[in-house]
């Protein structure tokens, strides 16, 4: 019995996943309308969307994440955290007490009064998250007022400190609150922004989505006429610079990358501007994009040598780039591509794999590994499928693949933990992806596992991580092999 | 609101969690949002527990608010019943449950399913993890065992002539530190003076075990954060008594011996107790026909003999243990550990106590009185920059503390070892470590003297100063592994990799100039020490559980006194106050005819000194009057 024969309900009807209320969202090529995905209710096994912050605070590097929340929260973050918490990180929890549940009033106070001791202690902050949570959720704490409050304070602290303002005191400020702060900064005013991290709202790498798409009101307009290519989602600085020099010898260009790595140096978005998503659970984001005028392109993700050449081949396409060109261009890093992959092929050629619902990643990698890799996907279980922004990768799916009538697998989205560890131990796959509270259980039950963070956190993307990220799936499957017990 | 970086205490429910975890045969559904399920990585990665958890989660949405939560409570309460078929059912809430209001408990109760289901009432806005843990074994214990409780007054049943004396074991847990070897620990201890163990709880036991407490003779609170309310209640209800002393040390274990010998009304255990103590000590006798005026060495294995003989109090009486005589010494931890420690530090090792402090305000007042002790102000705080300041400012030669400790101890360039949760996954050993018993004082020696260098290696490099092979300045690599150190690895293939790699490009982050001038900046990209475990690091699998001490050796910074002295260069903070004194070459010069391995200690005492006194420019007298003031 293989998993995706497990009995699945019918399509659920406009489905919003972990979404919450959107705006109607334009429709989805019929392809992937058609594409069957399976919906299951039951407990999820899965982060909420503040562990998007470990890796957010990495790469915008001048940004602070300061989530509004309960001890929950502080302690969720310095487990998925690990080291990087004893490294003076750039987040940090402000903890509510009961004081602040009896009356939001307090709430607010207590909060601009962390704002400022957190800003006197780190001047070098020029982006300020707030972020909602679960508790900031359910008692109404409205963090995007809390925002504009204190950009508001911030503003008019730094009108009165301009030299030659008439307000200009004589002495130094000495006061302490938002006003000492807004003055001694080195950049003028930090700027303070809110989205929602919380597991109420967003699962786990949802919590990117609306980081971003709190960032887009500020992003810089593209001046009218002008075009630009605005690659979304979080990519390693190095896949970054990969990408970065294969758009130049293309010749497609400007580029800018959201998030982009300083807080201040934010990408311009415009009419002109054409989306390229490097990451599929970014479905808000390209929507509020949208709104300012720039252009989603359909493409696969750049996951895989065939899917970082669709990912080029949708900008290339949308820059009237020449095949031949594109294929030029493209030849040696893909012909090193497959080099590098073919020493792991052999190995995990005909293997079975199972992906339970995790990053929302499990779709792309599991196309991948089938495709590139021979490999025989039972499921894909997801957090949640975008149809419009996994249109490409369908569309890769849908196409005949040599020596297989169905190019496809099994997609289920959402999912109740215990019967899918049902399935799996029925199954028995010969490598099951999950999250780090269930891989010691299934290894101790003689299941070979592979942890699903290590894919959000490790460069998997682009020809030169393709081997890389075989290598990840191939690893367990090595050591199980190799140790004698 | 209270700002936190680092919480040492997880919430409320966290404590609830680790003791159904601990037990077998309990299920905890716990209604929360999604994402609450993150504690499950804890207790699988941080302990490599084979097996899940046993606990579910309603883990709620947005869209599940807008109708009853209520029903998702039953729906899951049934569902755990029917699948893990629990002899109790407990149901807590976390924190934003809580503030829903939903009452699942009531809600679960109202089912009617065939399993007691005990409602917890875990106040996550006020109270945290481990006052949890002990409020949900205390809940337990009494809702098992109040139907069965003796009419107030009524004596207790006699013991079975030819019955052993029986004690419970009460408080190891998990996630607790070194539970698991420390119940091995005591239970031999406990054997070797003829005293049975009847039950262990809440570590491996099941509902129907706790039932049977009352049978016992006696309980021993082996950890009071955990066990002391239960325990008490025993004894108001049951008419047990209960041994108060924690045996952590070799004087902490004999006092314990003496009381089990005295609640256990047993003059065979008194008299065994009591030859366990007698061999515990620098003189042994060694079996029959020696004298027993000669003090000599202890063997562990005497003839005839199964109990085991601590090596722990000839190590200290050894000469080069005089290393130790009068070193710093700053504790910092939970209650039960840290006051032990304080006591092995002052009495057993001939160390001396600098600072003591717990994150547990619940157990403020015995630690304030074993400070007052010492002579000190103990610290009571949950705040880690506190503890660091505190630390910092007690210029202290070794810290044993939490997880957070070893790590501001690395920054700081101090020998540290890890005494108290919370810690990670390389303080729970493959290998028996206890801390508990004979056993686990000599496992405390190893583990806390290990960090520090030898005494005679000391007066040997003292010989080579000045010589060319050990050279004046850093290595470029200063790679070299110090004693008994593994270098860990910086990047990899596996999670530790994870964490390097996300660290990688990152710039390191500068602390602010109200640290001592000589601590290092902490490079997230060189990776020191060994990476705790967390979703995005895995430490690698180590020899040395503990302790976890920079070895100097991924100081790749080379910016920090590492432990082994090596020069603080001087950080880019030094020179940006204006207050910073400045060094006469004189006094630089007459700095390099310390030895390098204590250099970056004196260095960083005398600009301490002479910052404290306003003195502009250190001279080679101040460098002299520093070390006056400071002593060794």
């Amino acid at each position: 019995m293989t998993l995706a024969s497990v009995p699945v309900p019918a399509l659920a009807e406009g489905r919003q996943g972990g979404e919450g209320l959107l705006e109607a969202s334009p429709q989805p090529e019929a392809a992937a309308r058609d594409f069957p995905v399976a919906c299951e209710g039951g407990q999820r096994q899965a982060f909420c969307g503040l562990a998007g912050i470990v890796w957010l605070h990495r790469k915008l590097q001048d940004a602070f994440f300061l989530v509004v929340g309960s001890r929950t929260c502080a302690h969720m973050l310095q487990s998925a955290a690990g080291v990087m918490i004893f490294a003076a990180p750039r987040f940090a929890t402000a903890i509510l007490e009961e004081r602040d549940l009896a009356g939001l009033a307090d709430a607010n106070a207590e909060l601009d009064r962390v704002v400022t001791r957190l800003l006197e202690r780190r001047p070098d902050i020029a982006t300020l998250f707030l972020v909602g949570t679960c508790p900031s959720e359910v008692i109404k704490l409205d963090l995007h007022k809390a925002a504009e409050r204190l950009n508001q304070a911030f503003q008019t602290q730094a009108d009165a400190n301009r030299p030659g303002s008439p307000n200009q005191p004589s002495q130094p400020i000495q006061s302490q609150g938002l006003s000492a702060t807004a003055a001694t900064h080195p950049t003028g005013r930090p700027r303070v922004l809110a989205y929602s991290g919380s597991g109420l709202e967003t699962t786990f790498t949802q919590g990117e989505d609306t980081c971003l798409e709190a960032l887009v009101p500020d992003l810089p307009a593209l001046p009218a006429g002008e075009s630009s290519l605005l690659v979304v989602g979080t990519l390693a600085d190095v896949v970054e610079d990969q990408f970065c020099r294969l758009f130049a010898e293309l010749g497609i260009g400007p580029v800018h990358f959201f998030p982009p790595r300083s807080a201040r140096a934010l990408p311009p978005v415009g009419p002109g501007t054409r989306l390229l998503l490097a990451q599929p659970f970014l479905g808000r984001t390209a929507r509020s994009l949208e709104a300012r005028g720039a252009r989603l392109l359909t493409a696969t993700f750049p996951i895989g040598i065939e899917g970082t050449r669709g990912w080029f081949d949708a900008a290339a396409r949308a820059w009237g780039l020449a095949e031949e060109r594109v294929a030029a261009v493209l030849a040696k890093p893909m012909e090193r591509a497959r080099g590098a992959l073919a020493r792991y092929q052999e190995q995990l050629r005909g293997k079975r794999v199972a992906f339970l619902p995790d990053s929302q990643l499990e779709a792309p990698i599991a196309r991948f590994l089938q495709q590139e890799c021979g490999m025989e996907i039972l499921v894909a279980g997801v957090p949640y499928f975008d149809r419009r922004l996994m249109a490409g990768e369908i569309d890769l799916l849908s196409r005949p693949q040599a020596g297989n009538t169905d190019g496809s697998f099994a997609v289920v989205e959402g999912g109740d933990v215990d019967r899918q560890l049902d399935a799996v131990r029925t199954a028995r796959p010969d490598l099951t992806v999950c999250g780090l509270g269930l891989a010691n259980p299934l290894e101790a039950e003689g299941l070979t596992t592979k942890w699903s963070i290590e894919l959000v956190f490790s460069p998997i993307q682009g020809f030169e991580q393709a081997a890389d990220l075989a290598e990840l799936f191939a690893r367990p499957l090595t050591r199980r092999a190799r140790l004698r017990f | 609101m209270e700002l936190a970086v680092w919480t040492y205490e997880g919430p409320t429910h966290m404590g609830a969690l680790r003791v159904a975890t601990a037990m077998r045969g309990v299920h905890c559904l716990l209604h929360a949002p999604q994402g609450d399920s993150y504690a499950d990585l804890l207790f699988t990665m941080i302990e490599r527990r084979p097996g899940r958890p046993p606990v579910s989660y309603t883990s709620f949405q947005q869209r599940d608010l807008g109708r009853s939560t209520a029903d998702l409570i039953k729906e899951a309460a049934r569902a755990a019943y029917e699948r893990f078929h629990p002899e109790v059912l407990m149901i807590g809430e976390s924190c934003t449950a809580e503030l829903l209001q939903d009452q699942a408990g009531a809600l679960a109760r109202g089912l009617g399913l065939p399993v007691p289901v005990l409602p917890l009432d875990l106040p996550s806005w006020s109270r945290k993890e481990t006052w949890g843990a002990g409020e949900t074994f205390h809940r337990l214990v009494r809702a098992l065992l109040k139907p069965r409780a003796p009419a107030p007054g009524a004596p207790r049943p006699a013991r079975a002539s030819g019955q052993a004396p029986r004690a419970n074991l009460l408080g190891p847990i998990a996630l607790g530190f070194r539970c698991r070897d420390d119940v091995t620990a005591v239970s031999r201890l406990l054997a070797a003076i003829g005293v049975e163990v009847h039950i262990v709880a809440p570590l491996g036991a099941r509902p129907a075990n706790l039932l049977r407490l009352p049978e016992a003779d006696f309980n021993v609170c082996l950890y009071p954060e955990i066990a002391e309310s239960t325990c008490a209640w025993l004894e108001r209800t049951f008419r047990q008594p209960w041994v108060k002393t924690v045996p952590i040390g070799i004087g902490a274990t004999r006092d314990f011996l003496a009381e089990v010998g005295k609640l256990a009304a047993s003059q065979d255990v008194v008299e065994a107790a009591a030859r366990l103590m007698a061999k515990s000590g620098l003189s042994v006798p060694v079996g029959l026909g020696s004298s027993g005026d000669q003090p000599r060495p202890p063997q562990t294995h005497l003839p005839g003999m199964e109990v085991y003989a601590p090596r722990l109090p000839w190590y200290s009486q050894s000469v080069d243990a005089t290393y130790l005589t009068g070193k710093r010494v700053f504790i910092f931890g939970d209650a039960t550990h840290a006051l032990a420690a304080a006591r092995i530090v002052d009495q057993e090792l001939g160390m001396r106590v600098v600072g003591l402090g717990t994150y547990l305000r619940e157990q403020a007042r015995p630690v304030r009185e074993a400070a007052q002790a010492y002579g000190l102000e103990a610290l009571i705080t949950a705040d880690y920059l506190e503890v660091e300041a505190a630390i910092a400012a007690s210029h202290p030669e070794l810290v044993l503390g939490t997880q957070m400790e070893r790590h501001v101890a690395k920054r700081l360039g101090i020998p540290c070892a890890v005494i108290s949760s919370p810690a990670h996954v390389q303080d729970f050993p493959a290998r028996y470590a206890p801390q508990m018993g004979f056993e686990g004082a000599d496992v405390i020696f190893d583990t806390w003297i290990g960090p520090l260098m030898m005494g005679l290696e000391e007066h040997l490099l003292t010989m080579f100063r000045g010589d060319f092979e050990f050279g004046e300045e850093p290595r470029a690599d200063a790679s070299a592994p110090a004693t008994g150190g593994y270098a860990w690895e910086t990047s990899g293939t596996g999670p530790t990799g994870m964490a390097a790699a996300a660290q990688s490009g990152a710039l390191p982050e500068s602390r602010t100039s109200t640290q001592s001038s000589a601590d290092a900046s902490f490079a997230p990209g060189s990776a020191v020490g060994p990476v705790p475990a967390g979703v995005a690091g895995q430490p690698p699998a180590a020899g040395t559980a503990t302790p976890a001490v920079s070895t100097g050796s991924t100081s790749a910074t080379a910016e920090g006194g590492d432990k082994t002295g090596q020069p603080v260069a001087r950080s880019e903070v030094a020179g940006d106050t204006p207050a910073e004194p400045v060094w006469d070459p004189l006094a630089e010069n007459e700095l390099k005819k310390i030895p390098f391995f204590v250099r970056g200690k004196a260095r960083r005492n005398t600009e301490c000194f002479a910052r404290e006194r306003g003195i502009a420019t250190i001279t080679v007298e101040t460098l002299y009057d520093a070390k006056a003031h400071f002593g060794r």
